[in-house]
């Protein structure tokens, strides 16, 4: 993993707003091919960190690195230019419109005036059948007649629709129950498999350990530690999140007092 | 991946079965809640099939079907303005006063001022834009609700239109193109041209979209559905033409028919022969043509059904919400503007009344009955149509049935709240589905 250069890397990232410092000095690195989880408790500054990367909340200070090149992001469609796509929690589908429609949701293909909408089917058809999606019965089926799980199958594959190459994921199965969730982890599996880098953010540990390569912890607004997920256990990724140290692993102590001040 | 039991399979690519199988599909939309025109079509029917039996010999009548389209058609203009209003959950209480201040700039151009009438008929269509642009502007910059904003509007243009008309004064029309589109028909093998273009016209383009998706491998609509809505819209649509190119003038024995209108060597005290489609036909028509095709078949349509179903969504996908909100506005009130042109036209006259009384609920309850959501998110400019119709049968049936004003206040809005609890239920079906 370390010899291959991460596709999206920060270096020492800040953000702050107003007097209340969110990220403090964050490292990261992603892979191509691999699932980066991404925990940390309530207010630890996930979000933040991925508005940050999506050029939602611009970083103050640090670096941002795209294959290798440092980048400026300071607005989402930078971060598209770029094939990083975000799928947030409330997955912003139009219930009233259907599976195309929500997939090419403001970049429409057109001939001339015209809606090319024979192009989009086949194309989300191919996404779908790329992700090897088979609980959707119709891309003509309006969203509102979707289940929890099929919508967010449909955030994902509007995500990937644009060759992208960063997938974002923010908690995609918070809602979902036992088989749904099973059939998005699936998913963000094979997203990885396809040459994708995934970060993944969730509060399952169990979810985290089966379908991640490697797991970012964040504590109070630090990175405590970005390790591979084969080297850790349920309770050190509890104890990394909570007191951001786990035996040899995690914050410095002189970090964690200056933290806890 | 192990393959899950609930796992569904993509239907084939090509023909998916026949109408047998299109029926099912669409009678499994309407119980999810997808319920669409059908209310108002069914509706339709029966207040047709009520009036006849009722007052057959006055309602069910040549004339009285004229009349009616007649009385109708300012309503359905105005309706379908306010579908892309209601579309994005947003409302526009002053589209009738636009359309009366419209009516009003017509007039004082046209009569008072001497313009030609393209020119004045420019300047009313423009200030129907002018009034939108304003009223999109404070709804979508200010994040004023557009209840507030129109209900501001209604009152204000009230008091422009009387400004400009001066007070208690009413501007006749002078302008034969203008006073004919309410008030001339088209002759009997234009009503026919008409109907052929249409018919060919929607059989030709429908049947390339099915074959071209066929060639590429996807599902369309089977041959038979495509045939029986052709033969529906061919019959339908054939026996208004038919019914509008019988002579509505009731020829009392001894009197002569005159052969064409206005001409001078005609017998004196002849009854002119009145038959033909309306021209108003015609506008309702193209336009109901031209807001179909945005809402359906282009990516600005596509943002503003976006935008009524989800904003935030919308928003995030790149959509810039606030021009497709100031743009439909602009919209609505333009198509108001041509509505006052259109009761100009009807009245031979603009007065401060013009637009005014219950024309914008009428309106409004129009693409309400049609189906158009008052949610947001739902709704076809057809529906206007549909719905204007349904209200038009009711203005026009109601009367020849009883005389008294308060019941038909009441009935008439009866129906607007029974529109409105369709729309309010079958939400809670599809949002429940």
């Amino acid at each position: 993993m370390s010899d291959q250069t991460p596709i999206l890397q920060l270096r020492g990232v800040n953000k702050s707003f107003g007097p209340v410092q969110v990220l403090k000095n964050v490292d990261l690195k992603v892979y191509s091919g691999k699932v980066t989880a991404l925990v940390g408790d309530n207010g630890a500054g996930k979000s933040t960190l991925i508005k940050g990367i999506a050029g939602i909340y611009p970083f103050d200070s640090g670096e941002y690195l795209f294959e290798g090149k440092p980048v400026h992001i300071s607005e989402p469609r930078q971060a598209n230019a770029l094939g990083i796509e975000v799928v947030y929690q409330d997955l912003a589908l139009c219930d009233n419109l259907d599976v195309v429609h929500n997939m090419f949701l403001g970049r429409e293909q057109s001939k001339g005036l015209i809606l090319d909408e024979i192009t989009m089917e086949r194309r989300a058809k191919e996404t779908l059948a790329g992700l090897s999606v088979r609980t959707l019965k119709s891309v003509r089926q309006q969203v509102s007649s979707l289940s929890g799980g099929q919508r967010q199958t449909v955030a994902i594959a509007r995500a990937v629709l644009w060759n992208s190459k960063v997938v974002i994921l923010d908690e995609p199965t918070a809602a979902l129950g036992v088989a749904q969730t099973e059939q998005v982890l699936n998913l963000v599996r094979r997203l990885a498999d396809n040459g994708l880098a995934v970060i993944i953010i969730s509060h399952n540990m169990n979810e985290v350990l089966r379908v991640s390569d490697n797991v970012a912890c964040l504590y109070l607004g630090n990175l405590a530690a970005q390790v591979p997920a084969e080297h850790l256990t349920h309770s050190q990724i509890v104890e990394l999140i909570t007191t951001g140290r786990s035996g040899d692993m995690g914050l410095h102590p002189d970090v964690l007092n200056g933290a806890a001040l | 991946m192990s393959v899950q039991v609930t796992d569904v399979d993509v239907p084939e690519a090509g023909d998916v079965g026949g109408i047998g199988d299109a029926l099912r599909d669409y009678s499994r939309r309407v119980r999810g809640g997808e319920v669409g025109s059908l209310p108002a079509v069914l509706g339709l029917i029966a207040l047709v099939a009520l009036f006849s039996i009722l007052q057959g010999d006055t309602f069910f009548t040549a004339l009285n079907f004229a009349n009616l389209l007649n009385q109708g058609t300012a309503i359905i203009v105005l309706a379908m303005g306010l579908v892309f209003v209601l579309l994005l959950g947003e409302i526009d209480l002053s589209a009738g006063f636009a359309a009366g201040t419209s009516a009003a700039v017509l007039g004082v151009t046209l009569t008072k001022q001497g313009w030609v009438w393209p020119l004045a008929l420019l300047a009313a269509l423009a200030t129907g834009l002018v009034i939108g642009f304003l009223i999109g502007l404070l709804v979508a910059r200010l994040g004023i609700p557009s209840f507030v904003v129109t209900l501001a509007a209604f009152l204000g243009l009230q008091g422009v239109m009387l400004l400009i008309i001066g007070e208690g004064g009413t501007i006749p029309i002078q302008s034969d193109i203008l006073l004919a589109v309410m008030n001339k028909n088209m002759p009997v093998w234009g009503g026919w041209l008409l109907w052929a273009i249409v018919v060919f016209g929607y059989a030709a383009i429908s049947l390339r979209a099915i074959l071209s998706r066929r060639r590429i491998g996807l599902a369309g609509s089977a041959t038979s559905v495509w045939i029986a809505k052709v033969v529906s819209l061919a019959v339908l649509f054939g026996g208004v033409v038919y019914l509008l190119n019988i002579q509505r003038q009731i020829v009392r024995p001894g009197r002569q028919t005159c052969d064409v209108v206005g001409d001078i060597n005609q017998p004196v005290g002849c009854i002119p022969i009145i038959q033909g489609v309306p021209w108003a036909v015609l506008v309702i028509l193209v336009l109901l043509i031209i807001g179909t095709f945005i809402l359906g078949r282009t990516s600005y349509g596509r943002h503003i059904y976006a935008v009524g179903g989800n904003a935030e969504a919308a928003r995030r996908a790149g959509i810039s919400v606030s021009m497709i909100k100031i743009s439909c506005f602009m919209i609505c009130s333009f198509m108001a503007a041509i509505a006052g042109v259109l009761i100009a036209s009807r009245d031979n006259s603009v007065s401060p009344t013009t637009g005014g009384a219950q024309t914008l609920l009428f309106a409004v309850g129009a693409a309400v009955i049609g189906g158009t959501s008052l949610f947001g998110g739902r709704g076809r400019v057809i529906d206007a149509v549909i719905g204007g119709l349904v209200v038009a049968v009711i203005a026009n049936g109601l009367p020849l049935v009883t005389q008294q004003s308060g019941i038909q206040y009441v009935v008439t809005g009866l129906v607007l709240l029974v529109a409105a609890s369709v729309d309010a239920i079958s939400r809670k079906r599809t949002s429940a589905a």
